[in-house]
């Protein structure tokens, strides 16, 4: 079999619209995951138990269960309770709610990983709650959950490929439908493969770079 | 005068402390006189700095009072044999004349000495910036850190921390200052120095409650002396009188530990 880059060439449009889909719907939704995330693990702190209790199932559910099948759950068994979706749309929901799990649990890990003693130290200076926590807990917890917030995005990269299932046009979609077409599955994966990784790769390098940036922050005792 | 000025400081009225099942402070009956150093001594364990630690909030007494200046902190008497918990906005006021320096510094490390000493000064008492970073120059100058106002706490010793820790206490201009084994994580030459600034501050007629292991700088700063222990206060009063001979025989158990450390010296 001989690989053919005319065909490449051929879908050039088609493949950068492609890219820019899986691109923006990436970053939107881990934005998104991000900030939901957030906002669970901190009612979780500061909630109460009935709170912490409904939100510890809402991860538990999402995590124990897979992404592939809460996105069917989201897209075809939305219309029943009136949530019908497009597939962009609900490719962006289920990807946001999928991660808010994640990143609720390294959220909550972060704010645990804190020094009691810096939270005590803010209190016994004035501060109020809001302000610990915008001045004092995020900032102090940004440098502690980078790696796994990195690890995170990287991971919800590669999920972006299941939102082929509900024909949300991003690469795996768009580059399987080429392959299936000619019959070339080895020139559409392999590239697909390196679309992948470059993002990977790119995504690392910026973490890399943020983790330098913020290492004279780190805790001398 | 007001009755702020008058009376004690800080009072502690028969404050009793439980964490789950296990009682560990027993009805602590405790006065700090305005402008006078209290220290707290006792072996590890005996409560001194959850005593402490309730004064300044950071533990919620479970039974009893604590009067700042005359107010109640957190709980007020009454009714009857019941305390009632106050308002926040009450709690914070009381609060804010209360300063504490803690055994792990506790500076934040993602801001410089002299953001760790402005913070308070901008989020909580709106001052402009300029003039919080001015006010906070003169904190660090007065602990002898002016020339370290950017470095970041990591960048700094660990005597240089505490004091920078003390600056970021002393901006807010409490009326007491607290103080939780200032030293502990110290070694002996850095504990001179944050010793040195604590003598100061005493000179200068600051309210100071001590919880300490630095026999020496109790026995020589010190106006008044408890010494706990078990979650009671076994013996008070000043440092001449508890330490005088014969001592009472806890205390001597106690202080034996401190004859190879050369401490004992300080008390004859």
């Amino acid at each position: 079999m001989n690989f053919d880059p005319k065909l490449i060439a051929q879908y050039l449009p088609e493949l950068a619209a492609a890219f820019a889909t899986t691109l923006w719907i990436w970053l939107v939704g881990c934005i998104c995951a991000a900030v939901l995330g957030f906002l669970v693990a901190l009612a979780r702190r500061y909630g109460g138990r009935a709170v912490d209790w409904l939100l510890t199932a809402y991860i538990e559910i999402l995590r124990g269960t897979p992404f592939l099948v809460q996105l069917f759950l989201l897209y075809f068994g939305g219309p029943f309770i009136g949530l019908s979706l497009e597939p962009v749309p609900a490719g962006l929901l289920g990807l946001s709610i999928y991660g808010s799990a994640y990143f609720a649990e390294v959220f909550r890990a972060g704010f645990e990983a804190v020094p009691r003693g810096h939270v005590e130290a803010a209190e016994s200076v004035g501060l109020s709650r809001a302000q610990i926590v915008r001045r004092i807990l995020v900032p102090e917890m940004t440098m502690l959950v980078l790696p796994a917030c990195i690890n995170l995005v990287i991971s919800l990269l590669k999920d972006t490929a299941i939102l082929s299932v509900i024909t949300v046009p991003e690469l795996t979609l768009i580059l399987t439908g080429i392959g299936s077409k000619y019959y070339a599955f080895v020139e559409s994966l392999t590239l697909l493969a390196l679309f992948y990784w470059g993002l990977v790769e790119l995504a690392g390098r910026l973490g890399a770079l943020a983790e330098w940036r913020l290492q004279k922050y780190r805790l001398s005792t | 005068m007001n009755d702020a000025n008058s009376g004690p400081a800080i009072s502690v009225r028969a404050l009793t402390k439980r964490f789950g099942e296990t009682e560990v402070l027993h009805g602590i009956d405790l006065d700090a006189a305005q402008g006078e150093v209290t220290c707290l001594i006792g072996p590890s364990g005996s409560g001194k700095s959850t005593v402490l630690r309730c004064m300044a909030f950071l533990e919620e007494a479970t039974c009893g009072l604590i009067l700042v200046g005359g107010e109640p902190l957190g709980f007020a008497a009454g009714p009857g044999d019941k305390r009632t918990r106050l308002p926040v906005s009450q709690i914070r006021k009381v609060r804010s004349q209360i300063g504490m320096v803690f055994q792990q510094f506790n500076l934040w490390p993602h801001m410089t000495a002299l953001g760790n000493v402005s913070e308070a000064l901008k989020t909580v008492r709106r001052m402009p910036k300029a003039q919080a970073e001015a006010r906070a120059l003169a904190e660090l100058d007065k602990v002898g850190l002016a020339n370290r106002a950017g470095h970041y706490p990591s960048q700094l010793s660990g005597g240089q921390q505490q004091r920078v820790a003390i600056a970021r206490a002393l901006a807010l201009e409490p009326r007491i200052m607290l103080f939780d084994e200032p030293t502990s994580s110290l070694d002996p030459e850095l504990t001179g120095e944050v010793l040195a600034v604590m003598r100061k501050l005493a000179a200068d007629g600051m309210t100071m409650i001590v919880v300490t292991h630095e026999i020496g700088f109790a026995a020589t700063v010190a106006n008044s002396i408890f010494f706990l222990d078990h979650g009671r206060i076994v013996l008070q009063g000043e440092p001449s009188e508890v330490f005088k001979s014969p001592r009472h025989p806890r205390l001597e158990q106690f202080l034996d530990t401190y004859i190879d450390r050369g401490a004992a010296m300080m008390i004859r």
